[in-house]
């Protein structure tokens, strides 16, 4: 039978495609191209800090690079990734379904992602954008003359793409589920992809108007955070955050919701406390729009919201442990393998962990008025966002790279590359607690002498984690040509995917729809 | 479209509304910050408003509601027939006749100089207060317009389109009228006593 | 089709009421009883010409989230405004920063041109 891939094998057959495999397809390399743009300018910006002068950037073009950065690697990689990639293939077949709810308002979204993108990459190209991802007022607003506007258009677009997609997997979960298929059946990685698909429908707008009302400043003169005519800048960091702290959610809950399919099937065990991960996914989404103040308690904002948010955001912190403990329970007395996606599942919940816990650090107001600001925030967030969200995702294209291409890539390859990627990562971020700890601010080319053997230690590691990621790009290309045809389940798996239909699949999914008798990781 | 497709485009639909009850959510939040901040630059602000105008489109828009659930329950008979396009037209019709009357205020108020901007002039100590409600003033509306445009764009699609999600697109447009419901007291009617 | 006419003539109602409304002097009460009128036609439009009694559990979910939402961004930021010195300034010259937006208090906030 026909596989997904080979039925049609035009350009347009792709481009236009209604096929949510061929769209996850379509994403994945845009998103891989974004992840290397960000990367390198990541690099870029850490072999200026190698020493504590300015070498290559000044302090203009310093601000451009990590804005590039930060926005690439926040709206263009780590929010549309899993769900654009990993959601997009396995949602239907995980659920039994031939397709989702809308599938050429899905390739809409795809197409959305691009247009932002590529607004976005023409103004890096034109000549940069030096807010911060943050585009903070008045700054964004009023006194810069970079390309702000441009930036803003892309990410606004791509907003809709976000949208649209968290209503197509909203639709789809609820309504296209194969019989049989109750909601306490289904697999973890669906009840986080529901999660995050809820933060994607209610938070983007928020972000979409703000960031309008930012351009209409610019613009219009139709401001309203101009202090000097009775505006408050501080409106506009309630409002940019009341998006972007939930959307760090989105970033992590769909890793979250790979690490619970391979520990499962890598512990050769049920996931223990079904009900507790999957309501946490929700808990996570619900508590995380009530969080958004701690990125602002040295803003100017009341002590007393400082109060209120700092509390909230210890809450938040419950669900994720609850994870945590869970993924822990299953792992003891499981039948362990240590594969590659393995490997990247063992240490998200490492790093995740070690970043949960320095962000409970944060959330106290007393610790975060010394660290905010500093290297201790950056290091924080990447351990959740790459020791976290980029390992999953990286577990999850080693998991079921087999079931989307056919292929087997070499084990000890991706065994080698996830230890050099952990080695690596925690060279380069580690030292950033301390430096952080240490006094460094954020977002600054030059930095006092003292700290340089930090600084050096950091880009080491960045370079190391540079390899790393070049590594799986190589082999799995490889692979794709040469590697080992796979089964219809090369690791023994529970799921639909694995169970009912072959690798790769047909284009409809399944050669007769399933229906679904038991409960989900029915191990041995 | 199968009962089922239906379904999904109604949810579907929905789902969207959230969203964009969101998006107008924020816009209200910073509208109701720089009122409860700025009280009496809103309250004089306001009486700068053209009332009648407003009213008047107030009450176009709840008319067009009327039509366009007309139009759907046509629809729902399956066997739409010419009143279903009688019904989507008159709803077009008045949307258009709302930007009209909305384009009228515009002009009016461009001539009094109120358009927020290098342009504005206002006499007295509450001039920068009154600017902030004016910028939320024609952002709001402007806003509003745009969808309501749109909105005006899909319902002339139902009266070609015998497969157009008529049911969802009447959502859309009764959410559009749901926006201007609270609009209307929030930027007529702050202060009109005295 | 009464049903329709009967919600349609309810709307037109309370319109008149919301304009005759404004031009008493109520205080405070001006904006709830604005905000009142206006939930009340909502939920007819909502309700009735919208068919969201009729629809399925989703549907209200969709608008309850999207409404509570709303609604903590709106108690969360008013806790912060709330809770810095009072902005409110009887009337004056100055259009200036909110006080306490930089982190001064309202003796500071001095005269802006």
């Amino acid at each position: 039978m026909k596989s997904y891939l080979t039925d049609g094998v035009t350009v347009r057959s792709w481009l236009l495609t209604r096929d949510h495999k061929r769209i996850a397809w379509l994403y994945l390399t845009a998103a891989t191209f974004f992840f290397f743009v960000g990367g390198t300018a990541a690099l870029l910006f850490r072999l200026e800090l190698l020493t504590p002068h300015a070498d290559f950037f000044g302090a203009d073009n310093y601000n451009k690079l990590f804005t590039i950065h930060g926005i690439i690697m926040v709206f263009f990689f780590l929010i549309p990734s899993i769900p654009g990639v990993f959601g997009n293939f396995l949602i239907p077949l995980m659920i039994g379904a031939e397709d989702v709810a809308y599938p050429r308002i899905n390739l809409l979204s795809w197409y959305l992602y691009i247009g932002g993108g590529l607004l976005a990459m023409a103004a890096i190209l034109l000549g940069g954008v030096d807010t911060g991802w943050t585009f903070y007022t008045p700054l964004s607003s009023i006194y810069l003359n970079t390309y702000v506007t441009l930036a803003i258009c892309g990410i606004f677009i791509n907003g809709f793409s976000s949208i649209l997609t968290g209503l197509n997997f909203v639709t789809t979960i609820h309504r296209l589920r194969a019989p049989g298929l109750y909601w306490h059946r289904l697999p973890l990685f669906i009840w986080s992809m529901y999660a995050t698909s809820v933060i994607m429908i209610l938070g983007t707008p928020v972000i979409a108007i703000t960031l309008l009302l930012v351009v209409a400043e610019r613009a219009l003169h139709l401001g309203i955070f101009d202090p000097r005519l009775g505006g408050d800048p501080l409106l506009f960091q309630h409002l940019f955050w009341a998006y972007s702290h939930p959307a760090v959610y989105i970033m992590i809950l769909p890793s979250m919701g790979v690490v619970n399919e391979i520990i499962a099937c890598f512990a050769r065990k049920r996931i223990f406390g079904y009900s507790f991960v999957a309501y946490s996914s929700l808990f996570i989404a619900i508590l995380g729009f009530l969080v958004w103040g701690h990125h602002m308690f040295v803003s100017g904002m009341s002590m007393y919201a400082g109060m209120v948010f700092s509390l909230l955001s210890y809450l938040v912190a419950v669900p994720s442990a609850i994870k945590v403990f869970n993924w822990t329970a299953t792992l003891y007395r499981g039948r362990i393998t240590l594969s590659t996606p393995m490997l990247y599942a063992l240490g998200f919940i490492g790093l995740f962990t070690m970043g949960g816990l320095t962000g409970i650090m944060l959330a106290a107001l007393p610790v975060d008025v010394h660290v905010h600001d500093t290297y201790f925030v950056i290091a924080h967030f990447h351990y959740i966002m790459v020791g976290g969200a980029v390992m999953g995702y990286l577990g999850a294209l080693h998991f079921w790279w087999p079931k989307m291409t056919g292929r087997m890539y070499p084990d000890n390859w991706g065994r080698l590359a996830a230890a050099i990627l952990f080695f690596g990562f925690n060279l380069t971020f580690f030292p950033q607690f301390i430096l952080g700890y240490l006094g460094m601010p954020r977002r600054y080319h030059a930095y006092p002498p003292e700290l340089q053997v930090w600084n050096v230690l950091s880009t080491a590691g960045a370079s190391i984690l540079g390899v790393g990621y070049l590594l799986p790009f190589a082999y799995l290309l490889w692979s794709l040509r040469w590697g080992a045809r796979a089964g219809p389940n090369p690791w023994g798996a529970t799921g639909l995917e694995w169970r009912k239909t072959s690798s790769p699949p047909p284009t409809a999914n399944f050669e007769e729809s399933p229906v679904v008798t038991e409960e989900a990781y029915a191990y041995e | 479209m199968n009962e089922r497709a239906r379904g999904n485009s109604i949810l579907g639909m929905w789902i969207f509304i959230a969203t964009e009850i969101v998006f107008f959510g924020v816009l209200l939040l910073s509208y109701a910050i720089y009122r409860w901040a700025y009280p009496y630059g809103f309250a004089e602000a306001s009486g700068h408003t053209q009332l009648l105008k407003g009213t008047l489109n107030t009450a176009v828009l709840l008319t067009s509601s009327l039509t366009m659930a007309l139009a759907v329950r046509e629809a729902s008979t399956g066997r739409p027939g010419k009143a279903q396009s009688v019904w989507l037209l008159a709803t077009a019709a008045l949307g258009a006749a709302f930007l009209v009357i909305k384009g009228f205020e515009y002009r009016a108020e461009f001539a009094e100089h109120l358009v927020p901007g290098p342009g504005f002039v206002y006499p007295g100590p509450l001039r920068g207060q009154v600017e902030i409600f004016f910028k939320l003033y024609f952002t709001l509306t402007g806003i509003h317009a745009i969808h309501l445009t749109i909105g005006c764009l899909l319902v002339l699609w139902c009266a070609r389109a015998a497969r157009a999600p008529i049911e969802g697109v009447g959502l859309y447009w009764h959410f559009v009228d749901l926006v201007w419901i609270f609009l209307y007291p929030l930027i007529y009617l702050v202060k009109r006593c005295g | 089709m009464k049903a329709y006419l009967f919600v349609f003539a309810a709307l037109m109602a309370l319109l008149g009421a919301t304009l005759g409304l404004a031009f008493l002097d109520l205080g405070a009460l001006n904006l709830v009883a604005a905000l009142a009128i206006a939930a009340a036609k909502a939920a007819l439009v909502l309700l009735f010409f919208m068919h969201l009694r009729e629809s399925d559990g989703l549907a209200w979910i969709a608008v309850g989230a999207g409404l509570t939402w709303v609604a903590i961004l709106f108690g969360l930021t008013f806790v912060d405004y709330g809770s810095r010195p009072s902005p409110r300034a009887p009337v004056t010259e100055i259009v200036g920063p909110l006080p306490g937006a930089l982190g001064e208090s309202p003796s500071d906030a001095a005269p802006v041109k």
